[in-house]
C-alpha cells in the first residue's frame, strides 16, 4: 500500500508514516488555503490523527465510512487518493468529487467513503442504512461513521444509536472527544458520559485515549470484529484534542474558549510522539529511520500537489451535471431561460 | 443621528435595543456567547447569562424550546449560523411553528424570530453552506424578510422583533463586509415595505436581500450606455408589497427579476406570478428571471460562477428586456 511505503503494514512503524501523512496533508492544504489555491476554509484535523489511522487499520478496504466536517484525515486514512483530494480541494476535474465537493464533501464511494459532510451527525444514519443493507444482502462488512462531541446533541444521532441497537447492525461508532464544538466546551454542552449513552442503548461501548494510535486500534478492531461477526454495534469515543481552530478562518484570533496552557498540555501528547516515544529503541524504528519516512511522505504530498495543479478545471457548462442520474429536457433549469 | 457600520453590527444594535426595552427577548442558538458572533456581541454583559442561550448542536430542539418560550410569554429570538441549518429544525418550524397558531383556534400565539445567518454563497463553501433557502419558509408561511443594507437590517431586525409571529430574518453570508449609513435610534422597518434603491425609466430590476447591491452595480454601469434601471428591493417577502411591486413594474414596463433562490418554486416565481396577475397591461415585453439555477452549488469557482445569479447573466437579461420589441423572441436568449 503506497500508504506505508516499504513498511510492514502491521508494524508501529506503519502506523506512525500513515499518522504523518495526514499530518503534511493538512498543513500543506493549510499553505494552499493562504494562496489562495483552495477556497474557503478548511477544518484541521491535526491532532486527531490516532484516530483515523487507529480506526481505518481495523477495517478492510470494502468496509464503509463517514465522515465530518474535518474530514480529510477519515477520508485520507481510509484510502482515498491523495492526488485526487487536493485536486478535489483546488476545485478541479481530476478530484474525487470530479471538483463539485469540496472540502466538506470530499467522497470516494470506490474506497468506502461515503463521504465527509458538512451537517453534523448527518452521517450517522448514513452508516446505519450501509450496515444495514450489508447485513441484509449477506455481506460481512461493517460501516464506521466519525463524528465529534458536538454531533452527540443531535436528535438524528441518537435516533441512529438506537435503529444500530435494535437491528444489531454491523456498525461502529466513532466518537472524537476532542472537547469542544466550535468555542462551546463539552462540559457545557453534554449531560453526562459520551460513551455511557451509547450503553444505555445496548451498544458495546469504550472510551480510549484517542492520542494513542495503538489504544485506538486495538479497541476498533475488538469493536469492529464483534460487529462484523453479527454480535452487535459498537461504540467507541476516543479523547482527543484538535491543536487548531475551530477552521481556518480562527487562526489569528482568539475567542478565549481555551487556554493556551490547556494547548500545550495537549500538544505534549501529540499523537505522532506518543507512537515514536514508543517506537524508539524498537528494531523496526531503528532501521525505519524516522527521516527517511519524513522524506518520502514530503515528496508523496509535493508530488501530489503538483499532479493536481496540473489537472484541468471543470467545464462551466457541466456544472448541471451530476444533478440527476436520469435527466429530463430543461431539467435543472437556471439562472436563465 | 446616522452612522456608517457595518451589517453584523447593525443587527447587534438592533438586538441590544430591543432587548434593553422588552425583557422578554432571549437569543438562543450554537456558540453566540464569548464573542465569536459579532451580532451577539454584549448581550450577556448588559442583561446577564440569562438572556442569551448558547445551545448544544441541537437544532430541532432549540426551535421547539423557542416555541414553547414563545407560547409560556417569552420572546425569543433563534441564531441559526448557517442557512442550512434550519433544515434539521425543519418539523419544529414547519409543522410546529408555523403551523399551532391557527391550529390553536386563537388562544395563542409564537412571537419567535429566526436569525438565519449565512444566506447564499461566498465562494467556494459548496452545497451544504451556500443556500438561500428563504422561499422554503415563505412557502410554509412564516413572515420573512431579506435585508439588504444594514440599515433595513437594523430597521426589519426590530420590526420582527415586535410582530406576534414568527419572522424569519434572511442574513447574507457576506453581511460581514457590507457597510453602510444606520440611524442610531431604533426605529422599525415595517414589514411589507419595499423601496425604489435606484429611479430609473428603461427598465426595472427587482432585487432580492443580497442580490441588491449587485443590481446596482449593474445599473450603474448600463447608465453608462444610456440605459437607466430601477431597482426596486421588496426588503419584505412575506408580507410581500404588491402595490409597491406593480407601482415598480409599471415605471417601465420592462421588468428583470434577480434573486439567488431556486429557479423553480423560489421567490421569483413568486414575483412573477404576482406580476402577470396585476401588470399584464403595463409590460412591454415578456418579465425575465435571473436565479440561482435548481442546482445544489458545485465547489469549484467556474462551476459556482456558472450556477449563481451573477452581473453578468443580469446585464444580459436587461439589454434583452430593453431591446424586446414585439416579434422578438418571447424565450429567454
Ligand atoms: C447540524 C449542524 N449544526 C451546526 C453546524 C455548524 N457547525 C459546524 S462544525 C460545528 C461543531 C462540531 O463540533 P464537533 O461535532 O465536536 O466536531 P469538531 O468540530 O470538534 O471536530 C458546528 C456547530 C453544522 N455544520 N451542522
Ligand atoms: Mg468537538
Amino acid at each position: 500500500m503506497i500508504e506505508d511505503g516499504n513498511l510492514d503494514p502491521t508494524s508501529g512503524v506503519a502506523l506512525y508514516r500513515r499518522m504523518l501523512r495526514l499530518r503534511r496533508f493538512e498543513e500543506r492544504v493549510v499553505e494552499l488555503l493562504d494562496a489562495n489555491e483552495i477556497a474557503a476554509h478548511a477544518h484541521e484535523y491535526v491532532g486527531q490523527e490516532a484516530v483515523a489511522v487507529g480506526v481505518s487499520a481495523s477495517l478492510r478496504a470494502d468496509d464503509v465510512v463517514t465522515s465530518t466536517h474535518r474530514g480529510h484525515g477519515h477520508v485520507l486514512a481510509k484510502g482515498a487518493d491523495m492526488a485526487a483530494m487536493f485536486a478535489e480541494l483546488m476545485g478541479r476535474e481530476s478530484g474525487c468529487n470530479r471538483g463539485r465537493g469540496g472540502s466538506m464533501h470530499i467522497a470516494d464511494l470506490s474506497a468506502g467513503i461515503y463521504g465527509a459532510n458538512g451537517i453534523v451527525g448527518a452521517g450517522a444514519p448514513i452508516a446505519c442504512g450501509a450496515a444495514r443493507r450489508f447485513r441484509d444482502s449477506g455481506q460481512d462488512r461493517v460501516a464506521v461513521p466519525f463524528f465529534g462531541d458536538g454531533a452527540m446533541n443531535q436528535g438524528v444521532l441518537l435516533e441512529s444509536l438506537n435503529v444500530a441497537a435494535i437491528w444489531r447492525l454491523p456498525v461502529v461508532f466513532v466518537c472524537e472527544n476532542n472537547l469542544y464544538a466550535i468555542t462551546s466546551p463539552i462540559s457545557e454542552m453534554a449531560a453526562g458520559e459520551l460513551y455511557e449513552r451509547a450503553a444505555g442503548f445496548g451498544l458495546a461501548s469504550e472510551a480510549v485515549d484517542g492520542m494513542d494510535v495503538l489504544a485506538v486500534r486495538e479497541a476498533a478492531e475488538r469493536l469492529i470484529e464483534r460487529a462484523r461477526r453479527g454480535e452487535g454495534a459498537g461504540f467507541l469515543e476516543c479523547r482527543t484534542y484538535r491543536f487548531s481552530g475551530h477552521f481556518t478562518a480562527e487562526r489569528g484570533r482568539d475567542f478565549g474558549y481555551r487556554t493556551a496552557a490547556e494547548i500545550e498540555d495537549w500538544r505534549r501528547r501529540d499523537p505522532l510522539d506518543v507512537q515514536a516515544r514508543r517506537l524508539d529503541g524498537e528494531e523496526a524504528w531503528g532501521t525505519a529511520d524516522r527521516a527517511a519516512i519524513s522524506a518520502e511522505v514530503a515528496a508523496e504530498v509535493e508530488a501530489a500537489v503538483a499532479q493536481a495543479r496540473a489537472a484541468p478545471w471543470p467545464e462551466p457548462a457541466t456544472a448541471r451535471d451530476h444533478m440527476y442520474a436520469r435527466t429530463y429536457p430543461g431539467l435543472p433549469a437556471g439562472p436563465r431561460g | 443621528m446616522t452612522r456608517e457600520i457595518g451589517y453584523l453590527e447593525a443587527l447587534n444594535e438592533a438586538l441590544l435595543a430591543e432587548m434593553a426595552r422588552d425583557e422578554s427577548i432571549v437569543l438562543i442558538g450554537e456558540n453566540i456567547r464569548g464573542g465569536f458572533r459579532p451580532e451577539a456581541m454584549g448581550i450577556e454583559e448588559a442583561f446577564g447569562a440569562n438572556r442569551i442561550i448558547d445551545m448544544p448542536i441541537s437544532e430541532a430542539a432549540m426551535t421547539g424550546i423557542a416555541t414553547g418560550q414563545a407560547l409560556a410569554g417569552g420572546r425569543p429570538v433563534v441564531h441559526f449560523q448557517v442557512s442550512s441549518l434550519i433544515f434539521p429544525a425543519f418539523d419544529q418550524l414547519v409543522n410546529q411553528a408555523a403551523k399551532l397558531p391557527l391550529m390553536l383556534g386563537g388562544q395563542g400565539h409564537i412571537a419567535a424570530t429566526y436569525l438565519v445567518m449565512g444566506c447564499g454563497a461566498s465562494g467556494g463553501r459548496a452545497g451544504q453552506h451556500s443556500d438561500s433557502p428563504h422561499a422554503y419558509l415563505v412557502h410554509a408561511g412564516i413572515k420573512s424578510v431579506a435585508p439588504a443594507t444594514p440599515g433595513d437590517a437594523k430597521g426589519l431586525l426590530i420590526s420582527a422583533l415586535r410582530e406576534p409571529d414568527p419572522v424569519a430574518v434572511f442574513v447574507p453570508a457576506v453581511a460581514g463586509a457590507i457597510r453602510g449609513p444606520v440611524e442610531a435610534a431604533a426605529d422599525p422597518i415595517p414589514l411589507g415595505q419595499g423601496v425604489v434603491r435606484r429611479a430609473g425609466g428603461d427598465v426595472t430590476i427587482v432585487a432580492v436581500g443580497q442580490m441588491v447591491a449587485d443590481a446596482l452595480d449593474v445599473a450603474e454601469a448600463l447608465a453608462g450606455e444610456g440605459i437607466e434601471a430601477l431597482v426596486w428591493d421588496p426588503r419584505s417577502l412575506l408580507p410581500l408589497d404588491r402595490d409597491g411591486l406593480a407601482a415598480a413594474v409599471a415605471a417601465t414596463g420592462r421588468v428583470v427579476l434577480f434573486d439567488d433562490t431556486a429557479r423553480t418554486c423560489g421567490i421569483a416565481a413568486e414575483l412573477a406570478a404576482t406580476i402577470a396577475e396585476r401588470c399584464h397591461g403595463s409590460l412591454k415585453a415578456p418579465l425575465r428571471r435571473v436565479t440561482r439555477a435548481d442546482v445544489t452549488l458545485p465547489y469549484s469557482a467556474p462551476l459556482e460562477a456558472e450556477v449563481l445569479p451573477g452581473r453578468g447573466h443580469l446585464e444580459a437579461a436587461v439589454r434583452e428586456v430593453v431591446a424586446w420589441v414585439p416579434g422578438s423572441s418571447s424565450v429567454p436568449g
